[in-house]
């Protein structure tokens, strides 16, 4: 049994020992303090795994084609970024490189970088800060917001061209489920017990 | 699951940011800092200045979201002529061509989620500030809507983003990102670091000191 302080009102809590997906919920505030996870070494690293494979298809085949009577021509994940890189407004394309495309990559390979090792039991340099940027990458990491950005562009350009969705548009949507799913084995308490004294 | 009755800071203890280990908050000196046993984490009560922060941040916000809603979000020029098109006239453009779907779903996440987002930190700035002690507990939950909602708001960006790869390599016209691109992405960047430094225990400190 330890004590946990909610992180939204501070109220000290005594968590037991808890079942396996069972969630602590502050008994004040209401919010989901953490959740108890099954297996969490081996879930994540199967859906961190199953993750990199799509993303290796996203980054490699066609993203969008656009038919415009007999023109066709195909763009990829970083046509877009390019153009407003080349248009000259940087910081923009760097947020889009970075929400969309990097911080996904970098928080597959921070979990492998973490779990790896704790499933070989082994001790690696590192890991705290490592899973420290892990946890506050996370609300910008916004695959799924440019998904529906793709179906509203969709919509807009389809009475002026047909748009053919490619193989990578389909890994992009997968991927964001299996990056959530592999998310969501994380259990946080555990790496940290385990990662205590790394320092 | 048992809770006590008091909070962390009512005990003296402080809880890491990262790693939630508690610990006991040592008496020093103001320029000695304190850090977590477990992950080297500098220990604070609270989020730093969290209050001034988060009002600094939200005005940001708010004088970003002006010219984000005046300028024109994209350029586009078609046989000679130019056409530009700001976030509302996108919507209304949505609307009339049938797919009021779209329409909601771009004017929720461009123009209402902001000004949602600008009202809520605001209430609960002032609510700290004035030393409220009503609904705490539906406050924290504002608090996290906000918190969830906010990146939402970067949807119209990255239409920008795809609508240029799309339209010039269709050749349907020639189309670039308008002026109201880069302080949209600002306002979204702003309030995304506005709610992430306001700090919600701020909301229970002040009911726990006035009971």
């Amino acid at each position: 049994m330890h004590q946990i302080a909610c992180h939204e009102c501070d109220l000290i809590h005594d968590i037991p020992s808890m079942p396996d997906r069972a969630a602590a919920v502050c008994v004040r505030c209401g919010c989901v303090m953490f959740r108890a996870q099954k297996d969490s070494i081996d879930r994540t690293l199967a859906w961190t795994f199953a993750g990199l494979v799509l993303y290796a298809v996203v980054v490699s085949f066609p993203f969008l084609a656009i038919k415009n009577g007999p023109i066709g021509n195909e763009t990829g994940l970083l046509t877009g970024i390019e153009f407003l890189y080349r248009q000259g407004i940087i910081p923009l394309a760097v947020l889009v490189l970075l929400t969309c495309i990097l911080m996904p990559l970098i928080q597959m390979l921070g979990l492998l970088y973490i779990f790896i090792p704790l499933k070989l039991n082994v001790r690696v340099k590192y890991a705290i800060p490592v899973f420290r940027l892990f946890k506050h990458i996370k609300p910008w990491s916004m695959m799924e917001i440019y998904m529906l950005g793709i179906l509203v562009s969709i919509v807009k350009l389809g009475k002026m061209a047909t748009i053919v969705p490619g193989l990578a548009v389909i890994a992009f949507g997968l991927l964001i489920f299996v990056l959530n799913f592999a998310l969501s084995a994380v259990d946080e308490h555990m790496v940290w017990e385990n990662l205590e004294g790394d320092l | 699951m048992k809770a006590t009755h008091a909070s962390a800071r009512q005990l003296g203890l402080v809880s890491c940011p990262d790693c939630h280990l508690l610990s006991r908050m040592k008496k020093t000196s103001a320029h000695e800092a304190a850090y977590c046993s477990r992950c080297g984490r500098e220990l604070q009560q609270r989020k730093p200045n969290s209050i001034m922060r988060t009002w600094a941040l939200v005005i940001a916000a708010m004088v970003f979201y002006i010219p984000a809603n005046l300028l024109p979000m994209t350029i586009t020029s078609a046989l000679g002529s130019v056409s530009t098109d700001t976030i509302m006239s996108g919507v209304i453009y949505f609307i009339h061509s049938g797919s009021w779907e779209i329409a909601l779903v771009i004017f929720t996440a461009s123009v209402f989620i902001p000004f949602l987002k600008f009202v809520i930190l605001i209430y609960l700035l002032l609510s700290v500030q004035f030393k409220s002690i009503r609904r705490p507990k539906d406050r924290t939950r504002f608090y996290r809507f906000t918190e969830a909602v906010g990146r939402w708001s970067m949807l119209d960006i990255y239409v920008v983003t795809i609508l240029v790869a799309l339209v010039k390599l269709g050749f349907l016209a020639d189309i670039e990102a308008g002026p109201a691109a880069i302080y949209f992405a600002a306002v979204v960047v702003t309030t995304m670091i506005a709610a992430e430094s306001f700090d919600p225990r701020l909301i229970w400190d002040v009911v726990e000191d006035r009971s």
